[in-house]
């Protein structure tokens, strides 16, 4: 597999085009599965791991699976390639560069299945969808769960459903996440209340790039928390009534802004444009910010020279990992900034987004 | 995910210190960290050392009456009780018995449940159903219901037929 020729397509988490797509970035669902015969992954030895990573190669390399799978092993990778991985959400920071020994990850062409070997469970599968997708991600991750057990015995219990590493995992094994813009709640200060009413019922937010990351760019993952005592179905609706809620509430929030504060709304983004062609160093945390405001703008229509997939790709294209196989250079923090800037420059210059 | 070590709810705050020569990670969540005063109340994000420090030396405090002693073994992979409980992480599939009287109030506070009602995979589950339809026919013979025995029986060899592993 050639990561370089990955580069410049927009990964299906980026495509943009999902139903909801307005505030829903992507819908992700993950199962954490264990084989039976083994220790878990932080118990196992090398040689253990690499029977099951052997295993599990096996298993998902059947004529059948749709889409095909190609496993990349992640131990032999240089740490460049591997947080580009991750900062396409194909792998965890943990697989990356926490755990060791023989490990790696399964993916298709399009990047809309993941399946992680040797994570903190043996196998953690994971199903990207465009926009708010819930129902299609699941029925592709349960299938593709069902052919992958035809071939490996799970750990499963009769009580506790499937085990993993972490209690808080165990029974279905499912974590369901819903990626989520919601500029306008920030802006209009409401962000806060609606994440004390989210814990209240036992869902989880969370920043980009997962477990631990501080949410930028008005990015946010909510997921549910509870994993056994409730169906996937059950949990899948819960979330669902959720999101729809939280949807509701965001394009109110957008609706004022247009019509109490449209001339500030269009100054901001406008500036942020601007700053984003013409600085010279700038931080990824403030192409995020900056990056968001222009989503706003482009779907509050204050905006048309920027599409849609350019600022997805700009948003992918400006992180360190993507930016330093762009250039082909290794990049100190420091000239990153300079780089990006650079880059964020000729790409607005490119189309037309600056006048 | 880290769980607090106090009430199983997911951590948000870790800890590691070196007491000793000997490396402590602590992991709670919010609540059980301001109850323990290791964080002030109100404003500002200053931790309170000396709490930290007895909370981390006197560790573990009082265990609740359902814990196990924390040198309690898994018999199947030789990991401790206490390495679960200092780490949030088991070991083995088989810990799930092994620890299963620290583990069932743990999943009551993590998830407010016991029991699976999810999926169930296609071999386990036959393997469950087997298992059901074994105990059906023993209770069956031991209540001389022969026919229904019978009949019992003959399923029971027409699923280990189609039951067997490729």
């Amino acid at each position: 597999m050639n990561l370089d020729n990955m580069l410049t397509h927009l990964g299906e988490w980026l495509r943009g085009t999902g139903p909801d797509s307005d505030a829903v970035i992507s819908t992700r669902i993950r199962l954490a599965r264990n084989f039976a015969d083994y220790p878990f992954t932080t118990r196992a030895s090398n040689s253990q791991k690499s029977e099951i990573e052997t295993r599990a190669r096996e298993a998902m390399a059947q004529p059948s699976l749709t889409p095909a799978l190609e496993y990349l092993s992640v131990a032999n990778l240089p740490t460049l390639d591997r947080q580009f991985l991750v900062e396409r959400q194909l792998i965890s920071r943990e697989l990356s560069s926490v755990l060791d020994g023989p490990r790696g990850v399964a993916f298709d062409e399009r990047e809309s299945v993941s399946v992680m070997v040797n994570e903190e469970d043996h196998l953690r599968v994971q199903v990207i969808r465009s926009g708010m997708a819930l129902d299609e991600a699941w029925q592709q991750i349960d299938a593709l769960d069902d052919a992958i057990e035809s071939r490996v015995n799970y750990a499963f219990h009769e009580q506790f459903g499937y085990l993993t590493a972490c209690p808080t995992n165990v029974g279905t094994g499912m974590r369901a996440s819903v990626m989520l813009h919601l500029p306008a709640l920030g802006i209009t200060k409401q962000i806060e209340k609606v994440f004390k009413a989210l814990q209240k019922i036992n869902l989880v937010v969370r920043g980009l790039y997962g477990e631990g990351s501080r949410a930028s760019g008005d990015l946010y993952q909510i997921s549910n928390q509870v994993t056994l005592g409730k169906s996937e179905d059950q949990i899948l609706t819960e979330i669902r009534e959720v999101i729809v809620m939280i949807l509701q509430y965001e394009r109110q929030a957008r609706q004022v802004l247009l019509k109490e504060r449209k001339q500030a709304e269009h100054d901001r983004v406008a500036r942020a444009i601007g700053t984003l062609g013409n600085a010279t160093m700038i931080t990824s945390e403030e192409t995020m910010e900056l990056l968001s405001a222009v989503r706003l703008g482009i779907h509050l229509q204050l905006i048309e020279e920027v599409p849609f997939t350019a600022l997805n790709e700009m948003f992918i294209q400006s992180q360190s990992a993507h930016l330093q196989k762009l250039t082909g250079k290794t990049l100190e923090p420091e000239d990153r900034n300079a780089e990006r800037a650079k880059f964020l420059r000729n790409r607005l210059r490119d189309i037309g987004g600056l006048r | 995910m880290n769980i607090c070590q106090f009430c199983g709810q997911p951590a948000t705050i870790h800890l590691t210190d070196i007491v000793n020569k000997k490396k402590h990670e602590s992991h709670l969540c919010e609540e059980c960290a301001r109850e323990r005063e290791l964080i002030p109340e109100g404003s500002g994000s200053q931790l309170n050392l000396d709490a930290l420090v007895q909370m981390i030396v006197g560790q573990p405090t009082s265990p609740a009456s359902d814990d196990l002693p924390l040198n309690t073994t898994c018999p199947a992979c030789g990991m401790k009780y206490g390495k679960f409980r200092s780490e949030g992480r088991f070991g083995c599939a088989q810990e799930y018995e092994s620890f299963r009287t620290a583990l069932l109030p743990l999943l009551e506070r993590v998830h407010r449940a016991q029991t699976h009602r999810g999926k169930i995979p296609r071999r386990a589950g036959s393997q469950m159903e087997l298992r059901r339809l074994q105990d059906d026919l023993r209770a069956a013979i031991e209540q001389e219901r022969f026919e229904d025995a019978a009949r019992l029986r003959d399923t029971i060899r027409r699923k280990e037929g189609s039951d067997e592993p490729r």
